[in-house]
């Protein structure tokens, strides 16, 4: 198949940045999205121009650092895909398809689709962790947890952290992403201690990034490769309320 | 490529006495380091994968002050995160007969008995106390409707040791080491350095003094120094370019350190997983892996007609040859990866594979669904499924998976002593970067244990008979500024070369001579071959190689061209550490030396020793580690 790509190019994070427009050839229906961005990219370093930047590693959806956003969608249209995961064979021949970076301010541009997400690290340093120093811990088994529980912790867990929540978000808001260790370790009789200061210190982080606050429209999930439930926000409030209140 | 044969070398940290008091004695006759003293001490770790985000994590609540480093743009993306089946441990929750000793029987038969009993005793004993600390974090495993732990069986064992977080236990298991590393950074111990590449090692006065790294934002050279370097870099199997591995994973911080001195022991021991996707074109630029613990529930088979082309669901039962059920009866299906891996190429080569090119084999759920229904294996391996169509756009719930091996693991490494310091005092080497405790061949679950094992209760415990004789003083500025300029001087020549091929296209061709050549067979003349070609081509790389940019930006190009250089003298290592050892073993195997039924043929009296190699000036010069077995003995491995 054969493809016209428009991608934003951005040198640094002070350069004004641009969408600039690529003809691809041959592009084969079982490559991945990154693979055609490979071959792309081979022939603009052989022709001397300077290859697009974009962060990726694991490429099969997991580690979390690739993200696009695909014709105006965080990871491109297919649900619950990362974009490593996304696969040509989900696009028509002749196809003109726009790639831009995640767009939040606190997501710096650092150069063409790759972005600055250390926002996140630090909401996770406010309390996104159990206190539990190596080699203090009990026996695994003298806390038994319900397996429903255990179940529904990890569904909030498998959260990988690539920021697509953020992109989709009209306000920006990094609910999703917060809420989503929040619940984990909320619903875990390990987390119990620090539950409330934990989401006091993470929401409070979040806000001091200047992500927006969430007002349920719900494309955070919509578009979340790993499809943590909407309803993570709401466990967040409630134990952010509830951690105000005391 | 020549080498010479240097002196024996020792593991002389090792204690002796009973296996099982080995690691306590040591861990009492370790020196201790004075809380007061430890924020005096710095210690840099490279990585933050299980071993390196766990090390850095304890060293950081044990007071130490920590730089911690890695190339990705958070501590939580390092590969360990793709692993998916699991993690073994001694806890005989099931009461199946599992013991700490049955793991180390295991561990040590399922490596070929090539890893030291030492070392391999002193996993299965702290493997306990792994599960116990990742459930404290919350990591959340996999349970059983009372509320207790749940666990699968894996390849290599009669066992259900198993621990799991549906197929993501790396993800879970790396989050909670990454959690812990986070609240150091935000106590103030762990100084956390993204996007950072280690591109070499500072040793002075005979000491691993610090790092030199490359900012790969600003492309600004930096020097970091510590009073002890921990690399936990991970494995080399990049260097067949399409592996399993993530694509940033390089071999650059021990191939370097290995030049300033580490000794490389046992290059050529690789895994090759049998259960991955296979490839389906000529743009590839991965491979992605289906988790062993598929093998629990699903059945491995080809047609037994060469060439038959028939859709799956066309070949009658008595037409299909479950091969693996049919060699290895007791273990059947969940026989080791080497051994599975060349089960599936021997097939192949019979002309019986399947899929694209022949190079397939199936992966069979359909009984499995028969007898447990769709939901229960949905639960159990839902997103591995989802994987696989989403790759291959096949549905396994209605066709076989196709599956063949690739690259997954290198159970080689720098060599380590007991205490998992190298042969540069003051550098210690973790994880699979190091070469300790595999052996041959790496049982499945395994490489998550060894870790964590290194990274929350080994090394924490043995770096402080070392740092208990620091602080190390100032560090020889003329050493420092040395390794500055040699980092400086390989990146210029990287850019002023302009040629016209790019690192990846260079990348590619050295992938597919090592597959070829140095792959899940090897042979004298495929060795010799390679050894000959590996040297043009890095030469046509340094003639011929283009990078566009500057060393002043960030820049992908730059930084996979460093990668690849490395590459080429490490796979030239490779190459030779398998033409030398003669024998089969694990996932070594040297077709000239194999028994009448085709299984790797060990040779015990003249290789039971780790090659060692040491890098001079004028050649490797191997040092021998001689193997002694005390308590298992040295057997035939047999899993019929």
């Amino acid at each position: 198949m054969n493809l016209t790509l428009r991608v934003w190019r951005q040198k640094d994070q002070s350069d004004k940045g641009r969408m600039v427009t690529y003809k691809v050839e041959d592009v084969s229906p079982d490559m991945s999205f990154l693979e055609m961005l490979d071959v792309l990219n081979e022939r603009l370093i052989l022709e001397g121009d300077d290859p697009i930047a974009f962060d990726h590693d694991c490429r099969e959806g997991i580690c979390g650092m690739c993200g696009m956003v695909i014709n105006g969608v965080a990871h491109g249209e297919q649900r619950a895909t990362t974009t490593c995961q996304l696969h040509m064979r989900h696009f028509e021949d002749g196809a003109e398809i726009t790639i831009e970076p995640w767009r939040a301010a606190p997501f710096p541009v650092v150069k063409d689709l790759v972005v600055d997400r250390s926002a996140f690290d630090r909401i996770i340093q406010a309390g996104g962790f159990v206190s539990v120093p190596a080699g203090s811990a009990p026996d695994a088994h003298s806390v038994p947890v319900r397996k429903e529980d255990a179940d529904a912790a990890f569904d909030a867990a498998t959260c990988i952290g690539c920021g697509a929540c953020v992109a989709a978000c009209p306000n920006g808001s990094a609910s999703l992403f917060t809420a989503a260790k929040i619940t984990h370790l909320s619903l875990l009789p390990q987390g119990q201690p620090e539950r409330l200061s934990r989401a006091k210190a993470m929401v409070d982080q979040m806000d001091a990034e200047g992500f927006g606050g969430c007002t349920n429209t719900g494309e955070c999930t919509a578009v979340c490769p790993k499809g943590i439930p909407l309803d993570a926000i709401a466990q967040m409030n409630s134990d952010y309320l509830k951690a105000n209140a005391k | 490529m020549k080498y010479t044969e240097g002196p024996e070398i020792r593991d002389t940290k090792a204690p002796d006495g009973p296996i099982e008091e080995r690691w306590e004695k040591r861990k009492f006759s370790a020196k201790l380091v004075n809380p007061a003293n430890k924020r005096k001490l710095n210690v840099i770790v490279v990585g933050t994968g299980l071993a390196g985000g766990s090390a850095a994590a304890t060293l950081g609540e044990l007071g130490y002050n920590v730089k911690s480093f890695c190339y990705q743009d958070s501590p939580r993306r390092a590969h360990s995160i793709a692993a998916q089946g699991g993690i073994n441990a001694a806890k005989n929750y099931r009461g199946d007969g599992d013991s700490i000793y049955r793991l180390f029987y295991d561990t040590v038969k399922g490596g070929d008995f090539r890893a030291r009993e030492s070392n391999v005793y002193r996993l299965a004993q702290v493997s306990v106390n792994i599960i116990d600390q990742a459930v404290a974090q919350g990591v959340p495993f996999a349970r059983e409707y009372g509320g207790l732990l749940d666990t699968r069986s894996f390849g290599g064992a009669q066992v259900s040791r198993t621990f799991y977080a549906r197929g993501q236990t790396g993800q879970q298991l790396l989050l909670g080491a990454y959690q812990a590393l986070e609240r150091q950074v935000a106590a103030g111990t762990v100084e956390m350095h993204t996007r950072h590449e280690m591109l070499d090692l500072i040793v002075a006065d005979g000491r691993a003094r610090g790092i030199i790294v490359r900012d790969m934002v600003t492309g600004e050279i930096e020097r970091h120094l510590a009073d002890a370097v921990v690399l936990a870099t991970g494995g080399y199997g990049n260097v067949f370019f399409l592996s399993t591995n993530a694509k940033g994973c390089n071999t650059t911080a021990i191939w370097r350190a290995h030049e300033r001195g580490a000794y490389f022991a046992n290059p050529c021991y690789t895994q090759i997983h049998p259960t991955c996707i296979p490839v389906s074109g000529e743009y590839q630029s991965k491979l992605t892996l289906m988790s062993e613990s598929l093998r629990n529930d699903g059945r491995v088979w080809v047609p037994l007609r060469k060439n038959d082309e028939r859709a799956p669901g066309d070949i009658p039962e008595e037409e299909r040859d479950y091969y693996l059920e049919r060699i290895y009866p007791s273990f059947g299906n969940l026989v080791p990866r080497d051994i599975a891996s060349r089960a599936a190429k021997n097939v192949c080569d019979e002309g019986r594979g399947v899929g694209p090119g022949g190079l397939g084999v199936y992966l069979d759920f359909r009984d499995a669904i028969n007898r447990l229904g769709r939901d229960a294996v949905e639960k159990k391996y839902g997103n591995l499924f989802e994987m696989y169509e989403r790759i291959t756009g096949e549905n396994p719930y209605d066709v076989p998976m196709r599956i063949y091996p690739a690259v997954h693991y290198t159970m080689g490494g720098l060599w380590v002593d007991y205490d998992l310091q190298s042969t540069i005092p003051g550098l210690f080497v973790i994880g699979e970067a190091n070469f300790s405790d595999h052996g041959a061949n790496r049982l499945g679950a395994s490489a998550l244990m060894q870790g964590l094992a290194d990274g929350y209760f080994v090394l924490p415990t043995t770096i402080g008979d070392y740092l208990a004789n620091g602080p190390y003083g100032d560090v020889d500025e003329e050493a420092v500024a040395e390794a500055e300029i040699k980092v400086r001087n390989k990146i210029d020549r990287l850019l002023s070369v302009n040629g016209t091929r790019t690192p990846d296209s260079f990348h590619r061709e050295l992938g597919r001579l090592m597959w070829d050549y140095c792959g899940m067979e090897r042979t004298e003349e495929s060795l010799r071959k390679a050894l000959e070609r590996i040297p043009e081509l890095r030469e046509e790389f340094w003639q011929n190689v283009k990078v566009t940019g500057t060393a002043e930006e960030l820049n992908q190009v730059l930084e996979k061209a460093g990668r690849v250089a490395d590459f080429f003298d490490l796979a030239e290592l490779m190459c030779l550490d398998a033409l030398v050892r003669t024998e089969s073993c694990g996932g070594h195997f040297r077709a000239e030396s194999q028994d009448a039924d085709g299984e790797a043929l060990r040779d015990d009296e003249n290789f039971a020793h780790v090659s060692a190699w040491e890098h001079t000036p004028d050649g490797p010069v191997l040092h021998k580690e001689p193997l002694e077995y005390e308590y298992v003995k040295m057997t035939q491995r047999s899993y019929k």
